[in-house]
């Protein structure tokens, strides 16, 4: 489904991906785990055509889509949930919802408000409430409900389990379990390493811009490198 | 008397309100103080008086400003603004390049008028006076408060309850998210710039009526006002602009009304002040409204 090839990022001279491929089935749930600064973010907002890369091809379904504007990728069906919980705080719930339904561009949605609601009830509860006053917990269940909104055909998370309570990313990791079970492609970009291997199918390692390792996430939590580097204090 | 002082301000308030409307909706999405914006006013109503000058009626003249209005604001912000926002310069830049649209656009109308105070012809609008419980209207009165209350009332529907008014917000609270959403943040802009000058506009040809006396400079004491407006009811907030329009209407209405002359602009900015000094972020504004979230 999603093929990246070679590619490159600068941020003002500086690389923070120096020719990265790697690619995602369809179906497929794939982690890009590494430390903080690795490109990581990087590399989603180049697919998400927030940053223009310098250099290689990123093709969805054999187009390339490197360089399209954010609005086309999401027309492709390519929606990135963004790290940090970015929720419309002065709109409602149900609002940031609707809001989501502009990245179909008319295409058919995939899930219906009630199919958001049905992953995660506490949206349908709170739903007139300001999103801003949401915890973190539910502000990540309410971005993630967003872009389904939205009709995914390949979903991308940056950080989804950064700053909230242990019991409360059980929680958004079982309802991220669900909809890959339900079909969903999806790519996964962690720093918690233990919980994307546990999560994903496949993995890559991603290092000062480059893939320093790849494969089975199972494999990838038994790699003497990775449980050293990775999976030490978890 | 205090009841027709307090309906000759509640005119006056919707004619500030049409025209910090607009100011308020482009300082909240862009945290741009387009101050051009006064220009864009004094266009719709030399649109109107040249429309009506050349024959036509005053309703085409009407309509022909707001459309008028609205396409020089969108290319405002195209030729002032929308390149700035690249070089992420807009807050200062913005101002000082709004500056020097706003003079182009006052130079070029002082051209075309030869600097001429422009006065529509007798009975353009009719002066008919209604009387009833010991207060006097004007049907231009009338007009001035129904064609506030319908164009606000249309502003709020579209911003609050439809999906066009959710982009419009979705941007405004956080225009990356709103990117990744599918969004092109231009087009909104562009669109919220064409309903702020149409707005302005259409106070532009209201205030031109009333005062029956349209000039290159009109606009220049109505900047001045909705700039003091937009501060006291909270920067970026529509419902504080609102609010900032009927005190300031009011009180500028009852203070010409009640108070020897020359003191109104006195007690408008030092009620400004004394309220800042209570409510430093206005009275319905948010404590961030200064900051961009989302951005770079």
């Amino acid at each position: 489904m999603l093929e990246i090839a070679d590619l490159r990022v600068s941020y003002a001279g500086i690389q923070a991906l120096r020719g990265v491929s790697l690619n995602v089935e369809a179906g497929e749930t794939v982690a890009l785990i590494g430390p903080n600064g690795a490109g990581k973010s990087s590399l989603l907002n180049a697919v998400s055509g927030l940053v223009r890369p310098a250099g290689g091809s990123i093709a969805l379904n054999g187009t390339d889509i490197a360089g399209s504007s954010p609005w086309r990728v999401t027309e492709a069906g390519v929606l990135q949930v963004p790290e940090g919980r970015q929720v419309f705080a002065e709109m409602t719930v149900l609002e940031n919802l609707q809001v989501g339904q502009t990245a179909l561009h008319g295409r058919d949605p995939t899930y219906s408000l009630a199919d958001v609601y049905r992953v995660f009830p506490i949206l349908d509860e709170r739903r007139d409430q300001r999103a801003g006053s949401l915890s973190g917990g539910q502000q990540q269940m309410l971005v993630i409900g967003r872009a389904l909104m939205g009709g995914p055909r390949l979903l991308l998370l940056d950080e989804p389990s950064l700053g909230l309570a242990p019991v409360i990313i059980e929680q958004v990791f079982a309802a991220l379990a669900r909809l890959k079970e339900a079909g969903l492609t999806i790519l996964l970009v962690e720093q918690n390493a233990h919980l994307a291997l546990t999560a994903s199918d496949r993995a890559y390692v991603i290092e000062q811009g480059v893939i320093e390792k790849s494969g089975a996430s199972a494999d990838l939590a038994r790699d003497p490198d990775v449980t050293a580097l990775y999976l030490g204090q978890t | 008397m205090l009841a027709q002082q307090i309906l000759n301000g509640l005119v006056v308030s919707g004619v500030y309100a049409l025209f910090s409307l607009g100011f308020t909706l482009v300082f909240g999405i862009q945290r741009i103080l387009n101050l051009a914006h006064g220009a864009i006013f004094m266009t719709g109503a030399m649109v109107a008086y040249y429309t009506v000058a050349a024959g036509g009626p005053l309703w085409l003249g009407f309509i022909l400003a707001i459309v008028a209005s609205g396409l020089l604001s969108v290319l405002v912000e195209i030729v002032c603004f929308r390149r700035l926002r690249r070089t992420g310069d807009e807050e200062f830049g913005g101002i000082i390049s709004s500056i020097g649209a706003g003079l182009v656009i006052s130079t070029i109308a002082q051209q075309v008028s030869s600097t001429q105070i422009l006065r529509f012809p007798f009975d353009t609008f009719p002066v008919v006076i209604f009387r009833f419980w010991g207060l006097r209207v004007s049907m231009l009165q009338l007009f001035m408060a129904g064609a506030a209350i319908v164009l606000v009332l249309v502003l709020g529907y579209l911003i609050y309850r439809t999906g066009f008014g959710r982009r419009v917000r979705a941007v405004t609270d956080n225009e990356h998210a709103a990117m990744l959403m599918g969004i092109n943040p231009n087009l909104v802009y562009s669109q919220t710039y064409f309903i702020a000058g149409a707005l302005a506009g259409a106070a532009g040809v209201l205030v031109g009526l009333a005062f029956n006396s349209i000039n290159f400079v009109m606009g220049e004491p109505y900047l001045m006002f909705g700039f003091a407006i937009i501060i006291l009811g909270g920067l970026g907030s529509i419902p504080g602009a609102l609010l900032a329009s009927l005190v300031f209407g009011m009180v500028q209405t009852l203070t010409i009304a009640y108070l020897p002359s020359g003191l109104t602009s006195t007690i408008i900015f030092a009620a400004l002040f004394l309220i800042l000094l209570v409510r430093p972020h206005g009275l319905l504004g948010k404590e961030d409204a200064g900051n961009l979230r989302g951005r770079r």
